[in-house]
């Protein structure tokens, strides 16, 4: 496109309210946006950082905050229930994250292969779970999750009986979110499920985007399916893997509704499902103590914060591109 | 990037997988299976939401329709205003989307158009934003609108909705990329005031990227759960998944009323979605992430 001039040029009419509302218009503009962000985003977060050093059960007033310096954050540090929580959330954000993204890939692949034509409506298809309310989701899950009489289940049962492949199934019906160790794994299930259409959809458009005349130029050189796979696909994608992992690592360190839902609140068994924002939640909610939440919040922050700047000193750095968002 | 001459690039990847049936059978044969996966949820939804309880949890479990789909709807009207708590989420999502395009376009169209004074940290600013997780905030949030006496009115939801970073991105990289700026020119010439430019020219040319955000916030309005969950008290403010959500809660759950409520929820985004699929996901795809 053609740089134009951007002041307006000098043979337009430039009386005084045509220059003035000229110049403020683009403040105007956008200023919607920053008056809901300062209302809504930072003041949040400066009333957060003021409850976390202060003691106070809401509903009491604001007047009866008290400060207490660092306790909010050392009754958290010593909290066990808080380590067990940061633990779980820990647990589910890889059992879920890893998986969307080995299966995302390859689909993205096999679709950018030979299946143009149909494109748009896989991707539809895969889509959809994304789409859905996670209620709706966690909802019809938890009846197919359910122990005896669940569709997962009978499924299973059904696959374990068929010659020499059934060995790869179980032949016992699984207590999906009724047995400690089973519950992460379903949450996570879930959550694969419905994510793994978005993160798909992110890969195709960064296969997209690498010309197809490098793939052709390798088979010239002969290089195989696999080796173009690993010398071209895999590092040009780099980028979009990095973008990819870093918004499942921060959507996964705030895993609420799921284990919400499929705990019916409460955690499940051994609190197994209680995620930290869970807790927070419950600690605000039904405890009431903004103050401690307040600081659950923060400690979560750090935790995300640490892990998206290793995540991107590890992997962030060769690959990026000049599109990313500045750091 | 590469020395070798160029030969038709835009067939090429058709003429390499041509070359390979076994591939390409390969790639069909697992996008099904992955798509049967995704969509048997769905399938079992409405299968349940026409069975009575006692047949969803049975063995062989239900995998056709049943006929109890009239008892599950009285069963579920009777146990909470289902058209009413629709009506509160259908509410949420309009006010929230129409804003958000307005404002969201009115943003993106300052950022791509014109220059001026301390442009650069403020679309910095509004990037930053995008990177803070919104989650933590809950407890804040809920405080504030219990100080302004915001709670169970949805304007707690809709107020802060109206504008989003990720809505101004969007619209900035539409504009910046699919509108000339003579156009632009072209009409101050002509005397136009800033804003008769943004609704003559700007607003009638960001169609496709206007669905795209739209869907997007309608979408995500529609399933929002933790702010209603944190804003309403009372089944008739309630919106239809936090409705759905207390049915679960009780001891002896209706499971095929519960069913039938969340398929009728879910089915006007379906539909949505059918009729504007292709153009939501070339709108993420090209609009968001490439640059």
């Amino acid at each position: 496109m053609t740089a134009a001039p951007t002041t307006p040029p000098k043979h337009a009419r430039s009386g005084g309210w045509d220059n003035f509302q000229r110049k403020y218009a683009p403040y105007i503009f956008i200023s919607p946006f920053f008056l809901l962000f300062f209302a809504f985003g930072l003041f949040p977060i400066i009333f957060n950082a003021y409850l976390s050093v202060h003691s106070w059960q809401p509903g009491s007033g604001l007047g009866d905050m008290e400060f207490v310096g660092l306790r909010n954050f050392t009754d958290n540090l010593t909290d066990p229930t808080f380590w067990l929580s940061l633990k779980n959330t820990a647990i589910l954000a890889v059992e879920s994250g890893l998986p969307q993204h080995l299966i995302a890939i390859p689909l993205a692949f096999a679709i950018n292969m030979g299946l143009k034509r149909a494109q748009s409506f896989i991707t539809a298809v895969y889509f959809l779970p994304y789409i859905t309310s996670v209620v709706a989701i966690s909802v019809i899950f938890f009846t197919l999750f359910s122990w005896q009489y669940g569709v997962l289940n009978a499924a299973l049962n059904s696959l374990h009986h068929i010659p020499v492949l059934g060995v790869l199934f179980p032949g016992e019906k699984v207590n999906w979110l009724g047995e400690r160790a089973f519950v992460q794994p379903s949450i996570a299930m879930v959550i694969v499920w419905r994510y793994v259409g978005w993160n798909m959809l992110l890969y195709l458009s960064g296969l997209q985007a690498i010309p197809g005349e490098l793939y052709e130029a390798a088979a010239v050189d002969g290089a195989t399916r696999s080796e173009q796979f690993r010398f071209i696909t895999l590092p040009l994608l780099r980028p979009t893997i990095f973008l990819a992992v870093t918004l499942s690592l921060i959507g996964g360190f705030q895993l609420f509704e799921e284990p919400f839902i499929l705990t019916n609140g409460g955690g499940g068994v051994g609190q197994a499902g209680l995620t930290t924002i869970m807790y927070m939640f419950r600690t605000y909610n039904a405890y009431s103590d903004a103050g401690v939440a307040a600081a659950m919040a923060w400690l979560l922050f750090i935790v995300i914060g640490a892990l998206t700047i290793v995540n991107n000193l590890l992997f962030g750095r060769s690959g990026m591109g000049s599109n990313e968002a500045p750091r | 990037m590469t020395s070798t001459p160029l030969t038709a690039p835009q067939t090429s990847r058709r003429t390499i997988s041509g070359k390979r049936p076994m591939s390409r059978a390969a790639s069909i044969l697992l996008l099904a299976l992955g798509g049967v996966l995704t969509l048997a949820p769905f399938y079992f939804m409405f299968i349940f939401a026409t069975h009575p309880r006692q047949e969803i949890f049975s063995l062989p479990p239900p995998v056709w329709f049943g006929s109890n789909l009239e008892a599950n709807y009285d069963s579920l009207l009777s146990r909470m205003p289902f058209w009413r708590n629709l009506w509160n989420s259908l509410y949420l999502a309009v006010l929230t989307t129409g804003t958000t395009l307005f404002f969201c376009t009115l943003g993106g169209y300052a950022f791509a158009m014109y220059e001026f004074k301390g442009k650069g940290w403020l679309f910095g600013l509004l990037l930053a934003t995008l990177l803070i997780p919104s989650t933590l905030n809950i407890v804040p949030y809920a405080l504030i609108m219990q100080a302004l006496g915001w709670i169970d009115a949805p304007r707690a939801l809709w107020v802060p909705g109206m504008a989003s970073a990720f809505g101004i991105f969007l619209m900035r990289q539409y504009i910046g990329s699919a509108i000339p700026r003579e156009l632009v020119e072209a009409a101050r010439i002509d005397g136009a005031t800033e804003f008769t430019t943004f609704r003559k020219v700007i607003v009638p040319l960001t169609g496709p990227a206007m669905a795209t955000l739209g869907l997007v916030t309608f979408v995500q309005s529609w399933n929002n759960f933790l702010g209603p969950l944190i804003i309403f008290r009372s089944q008739d403010t309630y919106t239809a998944p936090l409705a759905l959500r207390t049915l679960q809660g009780i001891a002896n759950t209706d499971w095929g009323a519960l069913m039938c409520g969340v398929a009728l929820t879910v089915v006007p985004l379906l539909i949505l979605f059918a009729f504007a699929s292709r153009r939501l996901i070339d709108g993420l795809t090209s609009g968001a992430l490439k640059g």
